[in-house]
């Protein structure tokens, strides 16, 4: 294969990447941006995701595409639900304190670690695609479902930015964001907020494991990547920057691709050069690529 | 929902009456502070509808410490918050202002991200308001309908402070709590928001006012209350007194 035809299998390699971890890190930066909360569990809420798609194809072994279909709404609203009791039970009674919250969150994430190890096993399992079929290209046909992944995170993430700057709900989020005192002030119930965007954003990281789960599979320990990424993506992005997010998600995403596939560096080198990445930003421009500079 | 009322025909007068409800507020030796620090100690006062309360103080008096601890963003560990009747100081923060309390707060604390569209819904959605209160704002700060696509930082000062009024009066609130509204504005909009405060009263808004300014307070104020370490320490009818009167050098400084 020559290196156009290798150039373009690996954007479509990181494109997927990138849809995926879009959708996890806009999760996260939401509960940052907003909440002030340092997730360390969202990788759980991920791991969370994909464990119950496997749960739920096993109800529909001969219906792919109706599990499919199924877990794209059931696993999300059952991670969130998770969400929002992490948040009531635990978060609101420390009072979104970072330190008290970051520890927290630790916590959270053995127990969500432990529970899937209990409830589903040590070992990887797979989900099958809901359709097969490739989409021939010039050089070589490419998976059809891979497609799907980028046009449907594509769309789920179309949603959540109107959801952000077009709706009632998205303004009492940003107006928060900004200044939750005020926010009182003006009526707004800051603790619901605040369940609804740790719910959001969990649901959020579900999401993306549903989308992702037939392409790698279930398992217990899978939460670690993209809870790694997520936070790279943030950082790049800047804390709390929706827009900076999703270009952080490409750059990172397209960079994995290129490096492990058009220039066959294993997998974890476009980690070391993503965390460098981080580094560097952390060193020139500390608020991010896209985030605010604060006085 | 809100009642029917009928659109109004124009004038400033005229937009701050229509919609109005009748609002009383009485602080009855409250104490509060923040974390081990007590800054109110026993603090009581009344203002009543279409009255002008002015709460005058050095830095540190309590004066802003007690418009926080009616609005309940911070607790009150002693003594009652009543509004119309009704105690409102246990209430979550959150629901003090669907009772009709407004809040004008010192440094304006717009959202800075958000237009002054957005700023005045925020300020709508409190308590379900909508068109009618909208144009009611918008008449009173028509240069705010200039700017409504326009995000809030990047307006001027005295733009910031109009749509700081604007936002708490899309409440349509019974109690008004401003604090330092004049602060760092130049002289013709210290005249626009005397004039506001004015028009509010007329319409029976009863209105808590922190202020530096003698010369404001005197002009807008039916009484002023002199805060000094978290009490009022003595309250004076505003034609009573003088820009010399010696109350203004004893707890004012100035």
């Amino acid at each position: 294969m020559g290196f156009g035809p290798l150039l373009l299998l690996a954007i479509l390699e990181g494109a997927v990447t990138a849809a995926v971890l879009a959708l996890t890190a806009v999760g996260l930066s939401l509960t940052f941006g907003i909440m002030r909360v340092v997730n360390v569990a969202h990788g759980e809420f991920f791991m969370l995701g994909a464990v119950l798609a496997w749960f739920v194809s096993q109800w529909f072994p001969d219906a792919p595409l109706l599990a499919f279909l199924l877990a794209m709404v059931v696993c999300p609203l059952v991670v969130a639900g998770v969400a929002v009791l992490a948040d009531v039970l635990i978060l609101k009674r420390l009072h979104y304190e970072p330190e008290a919250t970051i520890v927290a969150t630790i916590g959270l994430l053995y127990i969500f670690q432990q529970a899937a190890l209990s409830f589903f096993g040590p070992n990887a399992r797979p989900v099958a695609p809901p359709f097969n079929f490739r989409v021939q290209l010039p050089w070589f046909g490419y998976s059809g479902y891979k497609l799907f992944v980028i046009l449907a995170a594509g769309v789920l993430l179309l949603l959540v930015w109107l959801l952000i700057t077009r709706t009632k709900i998205g303004l009492v989020m940003r107006a928060t964001q900004i200044d939750r005192t005020t926010a009182k002030a003006f009526g707004i119930n800051v603790d619901r907020v605040y369940a609804m965007t740790f719910g959001i954003g969990a649901g959020l990281a579900a999401i993306a494991a549903v989308l992702v789960v037939p392409i790698q599979q279930a398992h217990y320990l899978m939460g670690g990547d993209p809870l790694l990424l997520s936070f790279i993506v943030v950082i790049l992005g800047g804390l709390g920057s929706l827009r900076g997010t999703l270009i952080a998600a490409l750059l990172i995403g397209l960079l994995d691709g290129l490096l492990s596939t058009a220039f066959f560096f294993p997998p974890t080198f476009a980690k070391i050069v993503a965390t460098l990445l981080v580094a560097l930003v952390l060193v020139f421009r500390p608020e991010g690529l896209f985030g605010r500079r604060t006085a | 929902m809100p009642p029917f009322r009928p659109p109004i025909s124009g004038g400033r007068h005229e937009a701050c009456r229509a919609g109005r409800e009748a609002g009383m507020l009485k602080v009855s030796a409250i104490h509060a502070g923040y974390g081990p620090v007590q800054v109110l100690s026993g603090l009581s006062l009344e203002v009543s509808e279409g009255e002008v309360l002015c709460l005058m103080g050095r830095n540190g008096a309590g004066k802003t410490t007690l418009l926080r601890a009616i609005m309940g963003l911070i607790p009150v560990t002693d003594g009652e918050v009543m509004l119309d009747g009704e105690a409102i100081s246990r209430l979550p923060a959150h629901e003090v202002p669907k009772r009709g309390v407004g809040l004008v707060p010192q440094g304006r604390r717009l959202f800075g991200d958000l237009t002054v569209a957005e700023n005045l819904e925020v300020g709508l959605m409190t308590r379900g308001r909508g068109a009618r209160v909208r144009e009611h704002v918008l008449t009173l700060f028509p240069r705010l309908r200039e700017r409504l696509g326009q995000v809030s930082r990047t307006l001027s000062g005295g733009e910031q402070q109009m749509l700081a009024i604007a936002r708490a009066l899309c409440l349509e609130p019974k109690v008004l709590l401003l604090d330092e509204p004049t602060e760092g504005l130049q002289p013709s909009m210290i005249a626009l928001i005397r004039d506001t405060v004015r028009d509010l009263k007329a319409t029976g808004v009863a209105t808590i006012l922190i202020e530096q300014r003698v010369d404001v307070a005197l002009s807008v104020a039916d009484r002023i209350g002199f805060v000094s370490a978290g009490k009022v320490a003595e309250v004076a009818e505003a034609t009573a007194l003088t820009v010399a009167a010696p109350q203004f050098q004893t707890y004012v400084g100035v």
